[in-house]
Order: structure tokens, then sequence, then C-alpha cells
């Protein structure tokens, strides 16, 4: 009888071995004449423990990690094909606290499936959304993703459905679907998990953008990055083609959508959406004015929709089972759910989608279980590098984009960033502005100029140089680039360094009371 | 053929194939670049012209994205991610180790034209930090002695 395995092809598991794991396992199963079947499926995002093998046995899928290549001959000992007992063993793969502690809607296929399988796809609920959006009028699927309350899972958290009604109200001959996979926050790869995992989700919550406002044209702006999920990408489109959910006919239809990913080239300004835009006409990546929306006046001049990744791939199971279903997860305003990166000094680092309304401790604690060092956690980057940093008495803020903005912090693209008390909150703060200095487009002075003169300011503190004389003038340069840059990139730059200065002002040289500034 | 005029050909088979792509200008840079290593500078006015643009603005594009690269790489380019996520994870105690090792800074190739190393920000391996990429090939949890066996393997295999 044959069994099946599962080694996963996800980036980050092979960044740990996972490809050399699956060709030792092959071979060391035809050494010992027994027949497997192996699975490269997507990662169940537990990351500190992969590279992690499942078998398939009659109690369900049973898993084993994190496996080190000279751990295989032991497992064939183990006779661990038929999930039998190993060091290494961690039960019930489904049972694992820190995956039934989850809601996952966005990831529920990711781990589970062969990622370029459309057979996999189909017989895990996948294209039912769309099927759903092709017996509605536009203005109905607009109505249910407005009424999921889905909000743009990139950062800026501008509802999805609004958005959407801009560009189907507007009249066009052409509109654009633009799916920003730009995803260069530092500590986020929800967007590239989804990409190497469940490529077809990310095809079809496009199909139903495009069929929803009347685009007939797709791109998938990729960060360069990410060579795994461009391959990925390519092949299930190619496989969406073959099978007619892309196409000049999407199902028999008669709806029209066609798909193509294009690379980014490293920069980070690109994932700014009129910066992707201008990056997608053929140009350097300047920032837009705005307005014209791009709903209204986007891509070559054209109304076009721009989603995050993870958007856009919460948009098939909406329109499956309802906008509703969706809703009925989360706090407040904010709807649903968020996959969350725990990333950084974390002992338990991985994916986690959850309603909102969690805390930042719970995320840190009973699902990272502390930081890896096993020192106290100093702060928390939250959203990525223009997120503020929280010092622990911030620590019980709920995951919902209005509390983190009542602290003066942002949620943005989920990611979570530990860091322990050896950290110097000082020099991430220079990080901080040399980053901006490094990635701004050039377009507006503040941003331009000023993150140079950002971190040499930083600098002059550091040496301990005329401290009641350059903090305030650190405090007077962050105010400039808050209000007067052009896009985000300067705009949000001054969080992670004033919330480092406010928080942790000893790391700058100062005592607590002393910087009433 | 000389090598500049297999550039040439190299670079207008490319732009000739691509151009009518709407916005085809960095399909082209890219693809002129996964061919030859770089973009050399002589293929400015070739993709000027089958673009139709001035050189001026291919050269701004260029140079305007950090990926692009206008010189020969090393056979293999190193990327060292910097950001917050590799920090809180000893990255700046990897890269001292990778430039003293390698015996060069960022944005430069070792002198036996082996490796470039070149800084990147981010490569969405955060939760297996630090992280470097070498060619495609991405490695998560780098410690100094772990990048030294990973350059000490390849140097067998070479």
């Amino acid at each position: 009888m044959s069994v099946t395995l599962y080694v996963p092809c996800d980036s980050s598991a092979i960044s740990l071995g996972a490809d050399r794991i699956a060709t030792t396992i092959l071979n060391e199963a035809k050494k010992r004449n027994i027949t497997i079947k192996l699975i490269r499926n997507g990662s169940r995002g537990l990351f500190w423990l992969e590279p992690l093998v499942e078998v398939d046995t009659p109690e369900g899928r049973k898993a084993y990690g994190p496996v080190q290549l000279s751990d295989i001959s032991s497992l064939f000992d183990a006779n661990f094909i038929q999930g039998g007992e190993h060091p290494l063993f961690l039960g019930l793969i489904e049972e694992l606290d820190y995956l039934k502690k989850q809601q996952r809607l966005t990831f529920a296929r990711i781990g589970k499936t062969d990622p370029i399988s459309l057979d996999d796809y189909l017989n895990h609920e996948g294209f039912k959304g769309l099927k759903n959006a092709l017996n509605q009028s536009q203005a109905d699927i607009v109505k249910t993703v407005t009424d999921s309350g889905l909000r743009g899972r990139g950062g800026a958290a501008f509802p999805t459905g609004i958005k959407w009604n801009t560009v189907l109200n507007t009249p066009s001959e052409q509109k654009y679907i633009i799916c920003n996979a730009d995803e260069g926050d530092s500590g986020t790869f929800s967007d590239r998990m989804v990409m190497e995992g469940d490529p077809f989700v990310l095809i079809e919550g496009m199909t139903i953008a495009g069929i929803a406002v009347g685009a007939t044209q797709g791109y998938i702006y990729l960060r360069v990055e990410y060579p795994h999920a461009h391959k990925a990408l390519d092949t299930a489109i190619e496989k969406a083609y073959q099978a007619g959910y892309l196409g000049n006919n999407i199902l028999g239809s008669g709806k029209t959508f066609h798909l193509e990913v294009r690379l980014g080239a490293g920069a980070y300004i690109c994932g700014e959406e009129t910066s992707l835009m201008e990056s997608l006409e053929g140009k350097r990546g300047l920032v837009r004015f705005k307005p014209p929306l791009p709903a209204i006046s986007g891509l070559f001049g054209k109304p076009t929709v721009v989603n995050n990744v993870i958007s856009l791939a919460s948009v098939p199971v909406i329109l499956d089972k309802g906008g509703d279903f969706y809703r009925d997860f989360g706090m407040g305003r904010s709807r649903g759910t968020l996959p969350l990166q725990l990333a950084g000094n974390i002992k338990h680092t991985g994916l986690v989608e959850v309603a909102f309304g969690v805390t930042l401790r719970e995320l840190l604690y009973d699902f990272g279980g502390g930081s890896a060092s096993g020192r106290p956690i100093k702060a928390v980057q939250v959203g990525g590098p223009l997120g503020a940093y929280l010092p622990e008495s911030q620590f019980d803020t709920p995951l919902d984009y209005e509390a983190f903005a009542a602290n003066w912090t942002v949620l943005g693209h989920g990611g979570v960033v530990a860091f322990d008390d050896t950290a110097n909150m000082a020099e991430l703060a220079r990080y901080n502005m040399e980053f901006c200095a490094i990635e701004s487009c050039g377009k507006c002075t503040p941003c331009r100029i000023g993150s140079t003169r950002g971190y040499e300011v930083i600098d002059t503190i550091m040496a301990g140089q005329d401290l009641e004389k350059n903090i305030p003038l650190l405090r007077d340069l962050c105010n400039t680039l808050l209000n007067g840059s052009l896009c985000a990139l300067g705009g949000m730059t001054p969080y992670p360094v004033l919330s480092a200065l406010n928080h942790f002002p000893k790391d700058f040289g100062i005592d607590d009371n002393a910087d009433a500034a | 053929m000389t090598e500049s005029s297999l550039i040439q050909t190299t670079v207008q088979n490319i732009a000739t194939a691509l151009k009518n792509k709407p916005g085809a200008l960095l399909p082209i840079l890219h693809a002129v670049q996964d061919t030859l290593g770089y973009i050399p500078e002589e293929s400015v006015p070739t993709i000027a012209k089958t673009l139709n643009l001035s050189r001026a603005e291919v050269h701004g594009v260029i140079s305007f994205y950090h990926y692009f690269r206008d010189s020969k790489p090393g056979k293999q380019i190193i990327h060292l991610c910097r950001a917050e996520s590799c920090q809180a994870m000893g990255g700046k105690h990897l890269e001292a180790h990778v430039k003293n090792r390698l015996g060069i800074d960022f944005h430069e190739t070792t002198s036996d034209g082996q490796y470039s190393l070149e800084p990147v920000y981010c490569l969405g391996n955060c939760a297996c930090s630090p992280a470097i990429q070498i060619g495609t090939d991405v490695y998560g949890r780098v410690s100094a002695d772990s990048f030294d066996a990973i350059i000490n393997e390849k140097k067998e295999l070479a």
C-alpha cells in the first residue's frame, strides 16, 4: 500500500532544507523498497517546526518536525510512514494548539494541498466563490464585498467594497485590476505564503474583482525577491487558462479576464500604489499626486482597482460563504480575520490568522511563546518598517485598526517583529531613517532630504552631542516629514523613530523625564 | 562575433520581442539582466530606440531600481537582509562576519570574481531570521558557522 507524505515547498521551509529533506526521504524509501507518494504542500506556517514532514494515516495527518537530514534514517526505523513514535513526533497536525486556536479563512487550504494542483484546489472549496459571482450582477458582487467589511490588508485599511464601487461606476472602455504583491514591509510574509501555498485563490479573487468592476486585464506586481512565488503563480495561471478559469470566456459565461505577473526590481516605494502603477507603465517609481484616485484614473490613466494579495485572496471565501459570514468575525470596524506574521526574536515564529480583537500580548506569548533568546521582550514593531515600536505597556492593545490608531501605532500588513532587551532603540531609529533615505523616490523634499538629515542627527545624538539642541531638532524634523511628505514612506517613518524616542529615551542618552520637548 | 556586437544582438532581440507589451521597459530590462547578468551601458541606446524613448529615460529607470545593475556581478550574488527582523536575531553580527569572510563591503565583488555582496531589505523569510539569498536560493537562521559551511560546500561543488 502506498503512503502519502508531505514536505512543504514554501521558500521558508526550503531555506531550512526542505528540498534536501524531500530528496533524502525519496532515496531512503527506495533503498528500503517502500512505495511512497511525496507531495510538496504549502507551509502550515509553524516555522519553528520546519522542515515539517506530515504523513497520511487513517486518523488524520500526523506531523514530525523540525526534521534534519540526520533524522531521516531513524524516522524510517520508527516506521513514521505509519505514524510511529519518534522524538520528533508532534501528533495530529490539526490538533496542535497553534493551529487549533486560529480562525483560518484566507489561509484555509494552505498547508493542506499541493499549491499548483487545480484538482486539490477544486476539492477544497476552490472556485466556488467565482461560480457564485458569475451568477450575480456586478453591483451585487460589490455589495457582498462591501457588506463583509473587508478593508485593505496591505496596510491602509481602506474599505475594499467602496474602492470597487468607484471603479464599477466610472465608465471606461478599459479598466484594470492590480494585485499589489510587492510585499516590501520587513517582518511580513503572508502574501508570499499565499502566492506560494495557494496561488489559485489569488487568481480566483482577482477574477471576481475583474468581473465585479468590469475590468478585463489584471496584473500581479510581484517583488523580484520572491522567485518561488513567481514560479507558482506562473504555473497556476497557465493551468487556470487551460481549464477555462481565465481567458475570453470564463467557464462559458462570456466574461473575459486576463492575468499576467510583472516583476518589480527591488524598490520598496513601488509598494505604494501610485508608484507601483508608474513602475508598471515602465517608468521610475515616482509617487503620483492624489487626486485623481487610481479608482478613477489609475494605470495608463484608466480606472484601476489596486488591492493587496491578502485582500484579494479573502474575496473567494466572502463570495462563497457570504458577506455576513466574514463580517461575523472581528471587532468594531475591523471585520473578518487578519493573517499576522510573528517574526524576529520570537520562539514560535509563524503565521497566525485570527479574528480581529486578540491582544498583542496573547499573540506574543500564547502563540509566540515569548522571545527566542529567553530574554524579556523589550519592544515590538507592528506594521512593517513604517510602524511604531510598542513597549510592554502597550502589549494589551487589541488587534484592531482603530485601537492601534488611538495609540499612535499601526497594524499595517500585520507584521509583528519582536526585539529582546539587547536591542538598542536609537540604533533602530537610525536604521529607520536610513531605510527611508535609501528607498525614498525623491519626489518630495521632506522625505528625500529629511531622511538623510534624520540619521545624521541621530548619529550626533548617539554620540552624546548637544542633546538639548538635537533632540528637539529630531522632533521638529519628524514633524516636517509627518506633515509635509507626499506618501506614507516619508509620512510614517516618524512612527518608528518617535515611538523609539518616546518609549525608550534612555537608549538616546536621556533620562525618562528630561525630555519634555 | 565580438562581445560588444553579441550584446547588441541579444539586447535588440529581447527589445524587439517585448516592445509591444504595455509598459514594456521593465520586462525588457529584466530579460536583459537575466540573460547577461547585468544591463550594459551600451544597451541603453538600443532599448531607447526600440521603445521610442530618450536614452535619459531608460538610464533613469535603470538607475532608479536597486535590483538593476550596470556592471558585471560576481558569479553569484549574495543578498544579505538588513531589515528589522534579521537585526533582532543577530543580523548585524552576521553582516560583519560575511563582509570579513569575503573581504568585501556591500556593492563590491570578491577579487576572484566569485561573489558580489548586496544588501536587501527583507526576503520575506522573517520567521527564520537572519536570512540571506545566494543566487535564487534562500537560507534561513543563518549563523556565522552555517554561512561558512554554505560557502565551503559551494567551493567543493565548484
